[in-house]
């Protein structure tokens, strides 16, 4: 698996460099960005680059789109790209979140993959303006040596380019990579690069052209655990006699270094600070405050190793799995909680009800590839329709569960490679009347009353034959 | 206990009308029974709400697993199943070697919620399981005693079944095994069987074949039900009881029965060819004979009679002597004579630890102790014998069934700590009926002494006493109707109809000669209620605290609070996620059920013992040294290898403890392993007084393994010594994964070595010489079975 995609990656790279001179006459070739400045923070397994552009209009027409550029084999792990500008000047500064989306250009070289970001107001020729770009990228650190023992720590690959990639021309850029710890083993070197600690400078480069492109490879020591939720499913079922559910399947993997060879539990106790310092010994999900009856378990039963600490604003849960996870090891468990329904949801004004719920998965500093949350509707609900604050894919089913007989919708909602930044609410719009609620009740009460009736009547027959 | 009480209570209402008296007394008996279900159902969550939710130790594993597939894949897949995870290479076909009751019981029961759209999982119904049979068993019970001695003593029965220790310990929510449903079959089988005896219904006798034929799918324990009816049967005949009832309790139970047995893949012709049937086809014949006799006596004069007795004695003689003849060159022509081992060990107590290893290994194999009978039957133990007296006034047809039940099964639990089960319903019984007598009598003899309410006595009298005859005056009824049994009606029937014609007067004047002391009988109603009472609180203890542990999580209580140990869960969750799905995992047998279900993973063996071969290679490898032991291994393509540990934390029932058994059970197969060897003048030991072959077995050393590490001097907890040999390193297996609490180690078995050229031939021809040499094979050569 790996071998190819870093074949692929190199070429992709060389490709990139070739076009290093080539000037290409694209449409907003009357952008340039006076300044760059990027600073990637390399301390968990979720890369965060946080991008400050100052643009620049130097062409004669206004515009509203600025593009940001991506090598294909980033924009596969690429999670979220977010973008503000602040404005006001110092304490009056407000943040204004732009729209981002991804946008398809017909001559785009090498498959480079681009985000629009709309300006909200256009920018006019010969204005300037700052944007504050973050965006996170998934399964970026790539593990070398691929397999580690108990004791060994455990060392990463970071590639990127020293230079942005950009359809721009940049005045003048500079790059800033924050590795966990000093212990970095090697760096490319584009002068001018500096290294203080555990920051690595990389410019200030001045007057590149558009797609200008350097990689870079840092190998330094990253001992975080790399919990990654394969897949994730979450079941949030709504109770009109008060109470939400919450059901979350996980399949949790450890990312990072595979484990090789020998576990001693006698190392492992004995020297913890030495043995298996990248396991993954437990997890802390933050749960909704007010939460009760959580259960923590896998197929086989209770995992008897979780703590739960709550207060007014928020509920933590510490979870341990069953046996520590190195890397490659894998665990599934369940995690299921209660809410009070009140704090969920709510009526609209066009007299529909609508649950506000967070998306993402409550485990901290967690990346999760697969995540489908489900909202299990009460029985009886008609319209429902999903908001979403990012795109996913939305479909509906049905479910029965306790003596359902027409069934529940299900609005199943799935988007793959998330981090923490999706815990974001999103919200379900249906409409209930609230008579359903009584439907089971009296259907039990009807059942047993006939039953009962049954009862009397057949006491009551005398179906012998003889007399 | 709340039985007696209430329906005794019940007795002297201020109702004159009999009808509505008796309709009162019927609803309050329904609801002290749905109280009893209630109560034999909650007593058993004990386990649910200390622990928690989840099937127990380690047969109901297989079941649950079973059951799974069944709800998965339906009942035909079901039947031809053959399960290629266990017993690697050679599979299990489970369709054909289970008792399908109980995995059939619970997934109707799931199939029937589903499709009523309650979303219960397969695991939560397994759980329940037994706690709601139980509530049927005491039912059962109920009913039974009820046939036998009346509804007092039925309701009474039916709160000690509902409570007894020896059936709660089968039966908590989580152990999902045979039994749990099993119990209630042998117990409705029963009250059927009486209720046919006393009816003489065919109704009844074909609803009996139809429950022995869910007994004989749910349990092996159902040749009880089939020697201690034809013993109920040829008793009944000896003393004098033969009736048509009796005919037509028995005979349809056979022929139904034995064809609705044979329907059960796992029994299939067993039902006619194994010994354990032969004694009810034995009772079948004499029953025809004597019933033939009593037709002939019917229609012919006594001297006539006479002469026919003659011929007919003879030639049934000799057609006796051949089936005789027959039946013994059948048995004879049968290794184990027809009688399985775990059989064979009921009527010899000796023999299963002089033959069997296996089945001796089996702590539920061993006689009880003294003091485990009272664990788990208590107070019942002594009211056992008045029961029994009590059964014999008056003797009828039912109550000698009971006697004859808990004779045979007294004796049964003497020889099998697990059989103790069967005696507990018997035992329930007997004590209900001496219980609700001695209460029958005390308040009679109160009421009696009280002035004011004789009057009401008299009335009260006559009732209780028709309604124990009730049962009986139905059958003298039909009796009546039938030409054959008037001949001879049974003593007890005579009894009751001239107990019919006298007046109420009096026999309450006789009653009143029986009256106790008033002070007396109230001291004493005190004392059973007492006694009543230390009962209740020593089963809530025994069913809090004896029989509540799943045994796959253990606690510890320390000064610092309650303490988890949950190893056995972690190293199956490890075992599941981290290997490959094909991989095969070796183990003691004990630990097979519970790999295939909770790691589902493949095992060698497992606790279905059916291939001794089988587990004796694994017994054989685990007492081998290390290269011999992986040679086996991989000659069996084992990958991992779990022991079992507990001497870190004081685990008794660990590896090293068992190890002596798999030291038997592979010698008794593999002869170059010798117990002695083991043993240091006779003594099982692991300190520095073992024997070298002892500390360099591979269960040693796999228990072991850098066991020193942890407080430096290698002390276990459960043998109470440091152990012999403290640093050696392992050359064939690696440690892979030890839990927490060191419980369970799992160790890969390395790969083999890439041969280099020189030596390859050498070692190749070794191979040759020993395979071809089957001899040397055995002796000092290659030690591994399966080259």
């Amino acid at each position: 698996m790996e071998a190819p995609i870093r074949a692929r990656e190199i070429l992709g790279f060389t490709l990139l460099s070739l076009l290093f001179f080539v000037c290409r006459s694209s449409p907003s070739h009357n952008l340039l960005i006076s300044n760059a400045e990027r600073r990637i923070d390399l301390s968990s397994h979720i890369v965060k680059v946080y991008l400050t552009l100052k643009v620049e209009n130097a062409g004669s027409t206004p515009t509203s789109e600025i593009l940001l550029a991506f090598p294909p084999t980033q924009v596969d792990h690429l999670a979220t790209v977010e973008a503000l500008v602040t404005k006001g000047k110092r304490k009056k500064t407000t943040i204004v979140h732009l729209d981002v989306k991804p946008t398809e250009l017909p001559d785009a070289p090498n498959e480079t993959k681009y985000f629009t970001i709309y300006l909200a107001n256009p920018l006019n020729s010969g204005e300037s303006t700052t944007l504050e770009v973050l965006y996170l990228f998934t399964h970026s650190l790539e593990p070398f040596p691929a397999e580690i023992g108990q004791s060994e720590s455990q060392l990463v690959f970071y590639r990127d380019s020293a230079l942005i990639l950009s359809p721009y021309h940049i005045k003048q850029q500079t790059t800033f990579l924050k590795a966990p710890s000093t212990k970095v083993e090697s760096f490319t070197r584009v002068e001018p690069t500096n290294r203080a600690g555990t920051e690595m400078k990389y410019g200030p480069y001045e007057d590149r052209p558009s797609y200008s492109f350097s990689p870079i490879l840092i190998h330094f020591e990253n001992n975080s655990p790399f919990p990654v939720v394969e897949e994730l499913v979450r079941e949030v079922e709504i109770s009109h006699w008060g109470n939400l559910q919450v059901t979350e399947q996980y399949t949790l993997v450890h990312g990072g270094a595979r484990h090789k060879g020998v576990f001693s539990r006698v190392d492992y106790q004995s020297r913890p600070s030495l043995n298996g310092v990248s396991s993954l010994r437990y997890l802390l999900a933050r749960l909704p405050p007010r939460v009760h009856s959580v259960y923590y378990r896998d197929e086989i039963g209770n995992i008897s190793s979780s703590h739960l600490r709550t207060d007014s604003r928020k509920s933590e849960l510490e979870i341990e799995p069953r046996y520590p996870l190195f890397g490659g090891w894998k665990a599934t468990f369940l995690i299921g909680y209660g809410l009070p329904l009140q704090d969920f949801l709510f009526e609209s004004s066009d007299d529909r009800r609508y649950l506000n719920f967070t998306f993402g998965c409550p485990l901290l500093d967690t990346v999760v590839d697969k995540l489908t949350v489900k909202v299990v509707l009460p029985e009886g609900s008609k319209d429902p329709s999903a908001v979403v604050p990012f795109p996913v894919e939305q479909h509906f089913e049905t479910k029965y569960s306790y003596l359902d007989v027409v069934g529940r919708t299900v609005v199943v909602m799935e988007k793959k490679n998330l981090v923490p930044v999706h815990n974001s609410h999103f919200q379900v719009y249906y409409t209930f009347k609230p008579m359903f609620m009584l439907a089971e009740p009296l259907m039990l009460t009807t059942a047993f009353f006939l039953f009962f009736v049954a009862c009397v009547a057949y006491l009551h027959i005398d179906l012998s034959i003889r007399k | 206990m709340a039985a007696p009480e209430i329906s005794t209570a019940a007795v002297p209402t201020l109702y004159t009308n009999n009808a509505l008296r008796n309709a009162f007394g019927g609803v309050l008996a329904f609801f002290i029974l749905l109280l009893i279900g209630v109560m034999a159902f909650s007593i058993r969550l004990f386990s649910v709400i200390k622990y928690e939710s989840v099937i127990h130790e380690f047969d109901p594993y297989f079941n649950y697993r079973v059951t799974q597939f069944l709800a998965k894949n339906g009942i035909y897949e079901f039947w031809n199943w053959f399960d290629d995870r266990t017993w690697y290479p050679l599979g299990r076909v489970i369709g054909g070697t289970v008792y399908p009751g109980l995995t059939l019981t619970a997934g109707t029961i799931w199939w029937l919620l589903n499709s009523l759209n309650i979303p219960l999982s397969v695991e939560t119904v397994c759980v329940f399981t037994a706690p709601i049979f139980s509530a049927f068993a005491s039912w059962a019970t109920y009913l039974l005693t009820k046939e036998v001695k009346g509804t007092g003593a039925g309701l009474t029965a039916a709160a000690l079944l509902a409570m007894v220790p020896s059936y709660i310990s089968r039966s908590v929510a989580g152990s999902y095994d045979n039994e749990a449903v099993a119990i209630f079959a042998l117990i409705f089988t029963f009250y059927l069987y009486i209720k046919t005896l006393n009816t003489g219904s065919l109704f009844y006798a074909t609803l009996n074949s139809i429950a022995y034929f869910y007994m004989v799918c749910s349990w092996g324990g159902y040749t009880f039900i089939i020697n201690l009816i034809p013993m109920h049967v040829l008793l009944c005949i000896v003393t004098g009881r033969f009736s048509s009832r009796l005919y037509i309790a028995y005979a349809p139970l056979v022929v139904l029965g034995t064809l609705l047995a044979a329907l059960v893949p796992v029994v299939g012709f067993n039902a006619v060819m194994t010994s354990e049937h032969f004694a009810s086809f034995l009772v079948f014949i004499i029953l025809h004979v004597v019933a033939f006799a009593y037709y002939i006596k019917g229609i012919l004069t006594p001297k006539m009679f006479k002469v026919a007795v003659t011929l007919v004695v003879s030639v049934g003689l000799a057609v006796c002597c051949a089936v005789i003849a027959v039946l013994i060159a059948l048995v004879a022509s049968s290794p184990t004579k027809g009688w399985s081992g775990r059989s064979l060990s009921l009527l010899d107590p000796t023999y299963a630890s002089k033959y069997i290893p296996i089945i001796a290994s089996v702590s539920e194999h061993q006689p009880p102790t003294w003091p485990s009978y009272f664990m788990d039957i208590n107070v019942l133990a002594f009211l056992v014998p008045a029961g029994i007296i009590a059964c014999f006034s008056p003797l009828s047809d039912a109550s000698s069934f009971v006697v004859l039940y808990i004779a045979t099964s007294v004796y049964f639990s003497g020889v099998m700590v697990r059989l103790m089960l069967v005696f507990a319903p018997a035992a329930c019984i007997t004590s209900g009926i001496a219980l609700s007598q001695a209460f029958d009598v005390f308040t009679r003899s109160i009421k009696f002494q009280l002035p004011g309410i004789s009057s009401n006595t008299e009335v009260d009298a006559a009732e209780t006493s028709s309604a124990t005859a009730k049962a009986q005056n139905d059958a003298v009824k039909t009796e009546k109707s039938e030409e054959t049994s008037k001949n001879r009606p049974s003593k007890k029937s005579k009894k009751k109809e001239k107990e019919e014609k006298p007046s109420t007067k009096a026999k309450s004047e006789k009653k009143r000669l029986l009256a106790l002391p008033l002070d007396s009988s109230v001291i004493s109603l005190l004392l059973l209620i007492l006694l009543g009472a230390f009962y209740v609180v020593h089963c809530v203890w025994a069913a809090a605290e004896a029989y509540s542990a799943p045994s796959i999580v253990l606690t510890s209580r320390s000064h610092d609070g309650l303490h988890v140990f949950d190893d056995f869960r972690e190293a199956y969750a490890w075992l599941r996620h981290n290997t490959d799905v094909d991989d095969k995992v070796a183990s003691w047998w004990d630990y097979g059920y519970q790999t295939t279900a909770m790691a589902n993973r493949t095992v060698i063996v497992d606790n279905n013992t059916w291939n001794n071969t089988h587990i004796a290679t694994v017994g054989t490898a685990m007492s081998s040294p290390e290269k011999a032991a992986w040679e086996i291994f991989h000659s069996l393509d084992v990958k991992y290898v779990l022991v079992v540990f507990g001497g870190l934390v004081g685990y008794p029932s660990d590896d090293i403890n068992k190890f002596l058994w798999m030291v038997r059970i592979g010698g008794g197969v593999f002869p170059h392993i010798k117990e002695p060897d083991y043993l240091r003048d006779g003594q099982y030991r692991i300190d520095s007084q073992a024997t070298p072959t002892m500390l360099n077995c591979l269960m040693y050393k796999l228990s072991y393994y850098r066991f020193v590490e942890t407080d430096g001097k290698g002390y276990d907890r459960v043998r109470q010594t440091e152990i012999g040999k403290k640093y050696f390193k392992l050359t064939h297996f690696e440690e892979v994964f030890t839990t927490h609490h060191w419980m369970v180690r799992i160790y890969k078995l390395k790969p083999p070595k890439n041969r280099i050229r020189g030596k390859s031939k050498k070692s190749k021809s070794q191979k040759t010489s020993s395979t071809s040499n089957r001899a040397k094979r055995s002796g000092t050569g290659k030690k591994n079975p399966w080259h």
